[in-house]
């Protein structure tokens, strides 16, 4: 079966504000697209809810719901227990939260719904910074890169999410990359099949923060799994397992160097 | 720009936040200042251009829907046949 | 049957009957009875709900709102540092028209660390957009967990509710109260409908952005709400009479202010004590009146007023201090020139203390004074 063929034709996510080539957009457009129109969607502040919920301007087709930025987690709990209860089934719970909502402000409550198992789809759509308030620098940007908020290049590290999660013991959980849409929608697909806590985390740039052309969101996603820069694996019954080996790891200071963030800050990167 | 649909009367304004979902009352085409042109000689309705697409504005029969298109390119880099190619706005775009 | 219940036991006997069917709650001191006992409630299956045992009162309160959203009927619990913790999602909670029941073991607020009871907690979150109600004792406590329910889920209200009751003096002071049968509480509150709530067949966004241009109307359809729970109290006062033979009086609890001198107005567990000292005057020829306010939001500045339409002089007694200025209430209470401060931390507010207040009223006596 061709790919496009487990998609439902219809969108649900449109008409929505992202700038051009937004990479967090099509990874929210590609899982809802996955899930269909019994995926409740909850979004904290972040882009997504930002360009899809100017009343009356509302993008998602499907039932969605901006939620308190710290709580993305806990209201996909209270949603899905409270649709339990209704005798609703055939449903799907879906998060997708910023890397600074998931990995910053919102961890606890994640850990919280993964320590409790419920039955929920958490997605992080990453762009390695705070790109809705104008990029500033999340605990998931990488080092070196330039935010408003590290003119000099960020001194840290991108923190390990994977570690954080699989430390919960969680059923499942994957990274992905926009850049490799078929195996985002495999694991997508993946997670709705699997009950209890289920996280997708998703490598989607951004062509503003971090200076590359609307067109190169793609490439960039693809080409930071093909230096090694991004790995795409997937978790399941306590074993990491990699999806796609890293095709040119030598090729790894061309990914930085095409990108603006990278560009004259004289602080190393994390790969050297 | 002229939106198809209007804004919802003040009867229907709802008392909590929660209203109609995919409710459109302005387009996106207005952003673009480069459009994608779509070959159909050397299409071969792989639907790469679909599935990349930010926004969702290729039908899966490879047709663009112009209102929404902001014309970012992505599609015409994710062509293997270069099918699409990008050509400049002449200014007409909120036609 | 009547049993002898703590404030806090009293209030989760009365959550018990109103069935709500999620539960999310963490624990703080001294709210801690009431969701121990609401879980012990759904491990005997004498509640059917889903108790969920969030990492945080910010949790607790979002969480009740997903449940809230996809359409169930909600409870959860908290206090102090808690409430304050949970700060961002009251108005939250309140703007997207959830009608969640909250009760707050009203304590004070750090710093100084004290677990004891004063309302600087609720009252620092009255501007909110919840409903806050104070009841007096472990009956009303169970009476307003029904009564709560119902007046928050009209859907020209779907306002959350908040139900305060005095930290220790209240929540860990036993009484005997009534607790209805099951059938009598299902009579008085009917089965939780929503429009404002997932739907499949007719899927709307929620939570949404309002733009200057919408903004104002989102919020005052919130304040006209809130101004609408006057009528929604008589009528539900009503309805609770009839089936279980209590009767209150809305808004305010006002004793015998009809032709009173001076009145003292107060709120919360206090006001039995204010009312013996009033008798106490009353006995000396001295016309005292006692003037609870059960609600705070709405407010009931028309009760107010007509409680004090023969008084000489009113004073506020509270349990909150907004630094800087007066109590929170005595602010809203132009017509009352004393303002008198006390029980902050815990301490105690006697007999003499509440005789001083009227004394200070009749040597005519304003502005602000510290127990």
């Amino acid at each position: 079966m061709a790919v496009a063929d487990k998609l439902d034709a219809r969108e649900f996510f449109f008409g929505h504000k992202a700038c051009a080539g937004c990479g967090g957009s099509l990874a929210v457009r590609i899982a809802l697209k996955v899930l269909g129109e019994r995926a409740v969607a909850t979004l904290p502040a972040g882009c997504m809810s930002a360009v899809g919920f100017n009343f009356p301007q509302l993008a998602f087709t499907n039932n969605a719901f901006i939620s308190p930025f710290a709580a993305t987690a806990s209201v996909m709990t209270g949603l899905e227990a409270g649709l339990r209860r209704r005798g609703e089934t055939d449903y799907h719970i879906v998060g997708f939260a910023g890397d600074g909502g998931t990995a910053d402000i919102g961890l606890q409550a994640l850990s919280g719904a993964i320590d409790r198992n419920d039955n929920i789809i958490y997605i992080c759509y990453d762009n390695e910074a705070y790109m809705n308030t104008g990029i500033q620098k999340s605990g998931l940007t990488p080092l070196g890169a330039r935010t408003t908020t590290t003119p000099g290049g960020s001194r840290s590290r991108k923190k390990d999410m994977s570690a954080i999660i699989d430390a919960h013991g969680i059923p499942y959980a994957a990274t992905a990359s926009v850049g490799y849409i078929d195996d985002y929608i495999r694991k997508v697909e993946k997670a709705a099949s699997i009950k209890g806590t289920k996280y997708i985390h998703v490598l989607a740039p951004c062509p503003t923060g971090w200076g590359i052309a609307t067109d190169e969101t793609v490439e960039i996603a693809r080409e930071a799994v093909d230096v090694g820069v991004w790995e795409l694996k997937e978790y399941e019954n306590g074993i990491w397992t990699t999806n796609i080996e890293p095709k040119n790891p030598d090729r790894v200071e061309e990914y930085y160097a095409r990108q603006g963030r990278f560009r004259n800050t004289g602080r190393k990167t994390q790969n050297g | 720009m002229q939106s198809e649909r209007l804004y919802p009367n003040p009867a229907e304004i709802p008392n909590s936040t929660a209203f109609k979902a995919g409710y459109l009352v302005t387009k996106n085409a207005g952003w673009r200042s480069v459009r994608p042109v779509i070959d159909a000689g050397k299409c071969v309705k792989c639907q790469q251009c679909y599935l990349y697409c930010p926004d969702g504005t290729i039908s899966p029969e490879i047709a663009v829907d112009y209102d929404f298109c902001k014309g970012c390119g992505i599609c015409a880099k994710a062509c293997r046949l270069g099918a699409i190619t990008m050509i400049p706005e002449r200014g007409d775009a909120d036609a | 049957m009547r049993k002898f219940l703590s404030g806090n036991d009293a209030f989760a006997e009365g959550t018990r009957l109103a069935r709500p069917q999620v539960i999310s709650a963490y624990p703080i001191t001294p709210q801690t009875t009431v969701v121990e006992r609401l879980s012990e409630f759904v491990e005997d299956g004498s509640l059917d709900a889903e108790f969920i045992h969030v990492e945080s009162e910010h949790s607790a309160l979002s969480c009740a709102m997903g449940a809230s959203l996809a359409g169930v009927r909600t409870f959860t619990a908290t206090s102090s540092q808690g409430l304050l913790y949970m700060a961002e999602c009251l108005p939250y909670a309140a703007g997207g028209r959830f009608p969640i029941v909250m009760m707050n073991a009203n304590r004070s607020i750090a710093l100084p660390w004290n677990i004891y009871g004063d309302q600087s907690d609720s009252l620092s979150q009255i501007s909110s957009g919840w409903i806050q109600a104070y009841a007096e004792n472990a009956q009303e406590a169970l009476d307003f967990a029904l009564m709560s329910y119902y007046i928050a889920e009209l859907p020209e209200i779907s306002t959350p509710f908040m139900v305060n009751l005095d930290g220790f003096h209240l929540t860990h002071t036993y009484e005997v109260a009534d607790v209805p049968t099951q059938s009598q509480a299902d009579d008085f509150l009917p089965k939780y409908e929503t429009a404002n709530r997932v739907n499949f067949q007719t899927p709307q966004n929620f939570g949404f952005s309002a733009g200057p241009e919408w903004n104002a109307r989102f919020k005052r359809n919130q304040h006209e709400a809130m101004l609408n729970v006057r009528e929604a109290v008589a009528e539900a006062e009503i309805r609770f009479a009839g089936i279980f033979r209590r009767k209150y009086g809305g808004l305010v609890d006002a004793y015998r202010c009809d032709d009173a001198e001076y009145v003292l107005i107060t709120l919360g567990s206090i006001s039995g004590l204010c009312r013996e000292v009033a008798d106490s005057l009353r006995e000396s020829g001295v016309k005292a009146g006692v003037l609870r306010l059960r609600y705070v939001r709405p407010f009931p500045d028309a009760e107010i007023l007509g409680a004090l339409r023969t008084a000489k002089a009113a004073a506020v007694l509270e349990k909150d201090i907004s630094v800087g200025h007066t109590g929170v209430i005595a602010a809203h209470i132009p017509q009352a020139k004393l303002n008198v401060i006390g029980g902050l931390g815990g301490a105690d507010i006697s007999a003499e203390h509440i005789r001083s207040i009227f004394a200070a009223l009749r040597d005519g006596e304003e502005g602000l004074k510290w127990l």
